[in-house]
């Protein structure tokens, strides 16, 4: 079948089954829409996040300048990290999740619709939750890794830390949910034939970083618990004055923090081990080695966590572990980036915005792990700890890494989602304004860094001479800035009158481009069923899958019904955790309630139409 | 383990929307129960490791040897042990269709939850009347949040069961939606391995 003829029998689809409106869309248990909500609010975050360090880059335009106060400073890097970790990197990873990973293994749906609602609503009210105390002057202050015993009581004594680790409480509960979601779907969803190792990379990094959600969050999740009592009910965790010890803190966040990164990170090597062999006109080179060295990076990502730690003094054994360790990891990492090379090579290459998206995450994060290496090295670490070296290394591989992949993911699967194409030239604008500002940003941190200027200090003495490297960044983050108003513009635009995009508009291979775009509510008319890893790329195979997922279907399969629980539960979570702010015992109990009351009213409602 | 828990799964209950043709076999509702009690795995090894670093480093008493009365906590644990079997022929009667019995099985495992708690809310007391309070040391800290937690645990299955016992005097939970209580089931076993852990972690080593 020709993409012209799948493109009119595409023409006769009509989305009049769908309801429209804002109450389908707060009711909505389909997670496309669910992925769609993520996308924009994420994006949102991006703006807010976006701006916080605009004004961050102003004030260190030159040495010793007052533009804002130092307390003031202190809010907005905490708030820029929190928000661009909590509120952005991840949910847009997660609205990818969403979007692509269904489609990808033939199912109609995730496994617990309703919870994944849940987990749109949660991110949505804990994001906006954390971001209240803006409102009243006191926002987050100590740092987004709130390390002891900046948070406690004594040393921050209003209501910045408490938006702070009451927010971040909230948004793990969402976390968790979509990694038991994903899970759960990707093990017991998939299509007939599709077996895991025939499994589309970006699935299968769903796949390992949800595994890394389940048994990552509930760490910072206890960590949290035991801040929050301190604060609010005297006990002495984190007090080293009644033998608390603040190393316990840094050991829980890290324990957390490092799986995090690769949270972060995974996604995006996922999107573009879908989009490098799409534009290469190759299958994967290596499928199973990457699929392997995944699965590694996320289980030694479970074992480094003190190298975030080496100048708090645990020993050279500690250390030398955590070194070795640490190194270990460029080991799969690199296999990975040799696996992507080797697919471009002698393949067809097609530089299409995603694609340069993809190389530039290839160019940009080889240079966050080398620095990475850098600093794995204990007696180097002592050097470069705490300074912007630091800052600059972590831009380069979350930015730069993940970002730039999610960035490839958008340009890749909007035409899915829309059915229309963002304007490449655009696009190349995007691209190009975000590498020149983004290296323009960073790479003069790796100087300034090594100069001796601190990070998270709201300025610097004119006597380090690191003058040129701070407006040289200022400079960069103005261009980065622009480059995300592009991409809003071309979102914007495209989303309206973008040129239409069949079916399978990147001849791709994998079973999302077999459907229309965008896709019915019930994605697959009928489940296909798969024999290889490239469904569409090969003849034959390719005529099955497209003669059962492209005509309507006779009768329209059963989906879930909306509900309205997984907002209100949502809601009632959110206050439930917001009434730990007034620390009357009472008052926190009976926010208890209306959570009690929206899990039983969920569990009584039934999730597919009567009769079904 | 989950093979085990597959071979429960009558032909009918594949008629159910949860449990129709997953790859697994075992239900979406059950696998997804699974990777959730992997989290919790997680969230009580933290609260218990914090418990673990923190021992002997409390600079106030009273230490954990003034307090334990070990005969007391034994009975709590064999109790909440035997709410397990009570749990598991709750779900045995349950897939016999026997709904009263099986009934009469899930009251049995909430009457053993309160006995439970309410031994442990009596040693709570007394550990407040010898001085010990959430802030009095890290040994309180540790150990009432991580006691507390898990007593909030048992107290939501408790609610769980009751929820049931009532489904299945509504009579809406046939032998085909056993999957129901079997996850209940799961959460109760589990919530009781986790003491098991905490005994002996807590109370059995000096």
């Amino acid at each position: 079948m020709s993409t012209a003829t799948i493109d009119q029998a595409h023409a006769g689809h009509s989305t009049h089954d769908e309801p429209t409106g804002l109450w389908s869309w707060i009711t909505t248990v389909d997670h496309k829409r669910i992925a769609i909500m993520y996308f924009i609010t994420a994006t949102f975050f991006f703006f807010v996040g976006g701006v916080e360090a605009l004004i961050i880059r102003m004030q260190l335009w030159n040495p010793e300048q007052s533009l804002i106060s130092p307390e003031l400073y202190n809010q907005l890097f905490t708030m820029h990290g929190t928000t661009m970790v909590f509120l952005v990197a991840m949910p847009m990873a997660v609205a990818f999740f969403n979007y692509v990973v269904p489609l990808q293994i033939g199912a109609r749906d995730v496994a617990f619709p309703r919870l994944n609602a849940l987990s749109y609503w949660i991110f949505l009210f804990g994001g906006i939750y954390i971001n209240l105390g803006w409102f009243i002057g006191q926002a987050p202050h100590a740092s987004w890794v709130g390390y002891s015993t900046l948070t406690s009581s004594a040393y921050s004594p209003g209501l910045n830390t408490d938006f702070w680790f009451i927010g971040l409480s909230i948004i793990g509960i969402a976390s968790i949910a979509g990694g038991v979601n994903f899970i759960t779907t990707i093990v017991n969803m998939r299509a007939p034939g599709m077996k895991m190792m025939r499994m589309p990379l970006f699935t299968w990094m769903t796949f390992v970083t949800s595994f890394l959600l389940i048994t990552a969050i509930p760490v910072i999740a206890v960590a949290l618990i035991f801040l929050g009592f301190d604060r609010t009910f005297g006990s002495v965790f984190f007090e080293p004055a009644m033998g608390g010890d603040p190393v316990l803190w840094q050991h829980l966040f890290w324990i957390f923090g490092h799986p995090e990164v690769y949270i972060l990170i995974l996604p995006a090597f996922g999107v573009i081990s879908d989009v490098i062999p799409t534009f290469s006109r190759k299958p994967l080179f290596g499928y199973p080695i990457v699929v392997y060295a995944g699965i590694l990076i996320g289980f030694i990502g479970w074992g480094v966590w003190s190298h975030h730690m080496f100048t708090v003094g645990l020993g050279p054994i500690a250390d030398s572990f955590f070194v070795a360790a640490t190194m270990i990891i460029a080991i799969p990492t690199g296999v990975k980036i040799f696996n992507w090379i080797a697919t471009m090579w002698g393949g067809s290459v097609q530089f299409t915005t995603a694609m340069l998206f993809s190389v530039g995450l290839l160019a940009v994060f080889t240079v966050g792990g080398l620095s990475g290496i850098m600093h794995a090295s204990a007696p180097v670490n002592l050097q470069q700890h705490d300074s912007y070296f630091v800052v600059a290394h972590f831009h380069y591989v979350i930015v730069g890494g993940a970002m730039m992949g999610l960035w490839a993911g958008l340009y890749y699967w909007f035409p899915k989602v829309t059915g229309k194409f963002l304007d490449e030239t655009l696009g190349k604008w995007h691209f190009w304004t975000t590498m020149v500002g983004f290296n323009l940003t960073f790479f003069p941190m790796h100087f300034s860094g090594l100069f001796g200027m601190p990070r998270r200090i709201y300025t610097y003495s004119a006597e380090l001479n690191v003058d040129l490297y701070n407006q040289l960044s200022t400079v960069g983050a103005f261009i980065f800035g622009i480059s995300a108003l592009i991409m809003a513009w071309n979102i914007y635009r495209s989303a309206r009158r973008g040129a239409p995009a069949g079916p399978n508009p990147w001849n791709a291979a994998t079973l999302e481009w077999s459907i229309p775009s965008p896709p019915h509510h019930y994605n697959f008319p009928e489940i296909p069923v798969v024999r290889s890893r490239e469904p569409l790329w090969n003849a034959g195979e390719r005529e099955e899958v497209l003669a059962v997922t492209m005509p309507d279907p006779a009768e329209e399969p059963v989906m879930p019904v909306p509900s309205y629980w997984p907002i209100l539960l949502a809601f009632a979570i959110t206050l439930a955790w917001a009434l730990v702010m007034t620390g009357i015992w009472w008052v926190i109990v009976l926010g208890i309630v209306p959570v009690f009351f929206c899990v039983l009213m969920w569990a009584f409602e039934p999730a597919f139409p009567e009769g079904h | 383990m989950a093979h085990t828990a597959a071979v429960h799964d009558s032909p009918d209950a594949h008629a159910s929307h949860d449990a129709h043709a997953t790859n697994t076999g075992i239900s979406n509702f059950k696998l997804g129960f699974w990777t959730f009690l992997a989290s919790e795995c997680l969230f009580f090894g933290t609260l218990i490791s914090t418990y673990m670093v923190y021992k002997g480093s409390a600079i106030v008493g009273p230490y954990p040897a003034d307090l334990f009365d070990i005969l007391h906590t034994t009975l709590s644990t064999t109790i909440l042990l035997f709410s397990s079997l009570a749990m598991v022929l709750a779900l045995h009667y349950v897939h016999e269709a026997k709904r009263n019995v099986a009934i009469g099985w899930l009251f049995a495992v909430i009457a053993m939850g309160g006995a439970f708690l309410y031994l442990e809310f009596q040693s709570y007391l007394k550990y407040i009347g010898y001085g010990l309070t959430l802030g009095s040391s890290t040994f309180g800290s540790s150990y009432y949040v991580l006691t507390g937690t898990h007593k909030a645990h048992v107290a939501v299955g408790m609610i769980w069961m009751a929820i049931l016992a009532w489904r299945i005097h509504q009579g809406k939970i046939p032998p085909s939606k056993s999957d129901q209580v079997e996850v209940a089931g799961l959460y109760w076993h589990f919530v009781d391995i986790i003491w098991i852990v905490i005994f002996t972690l807590v109370y059995l080593i000096p």
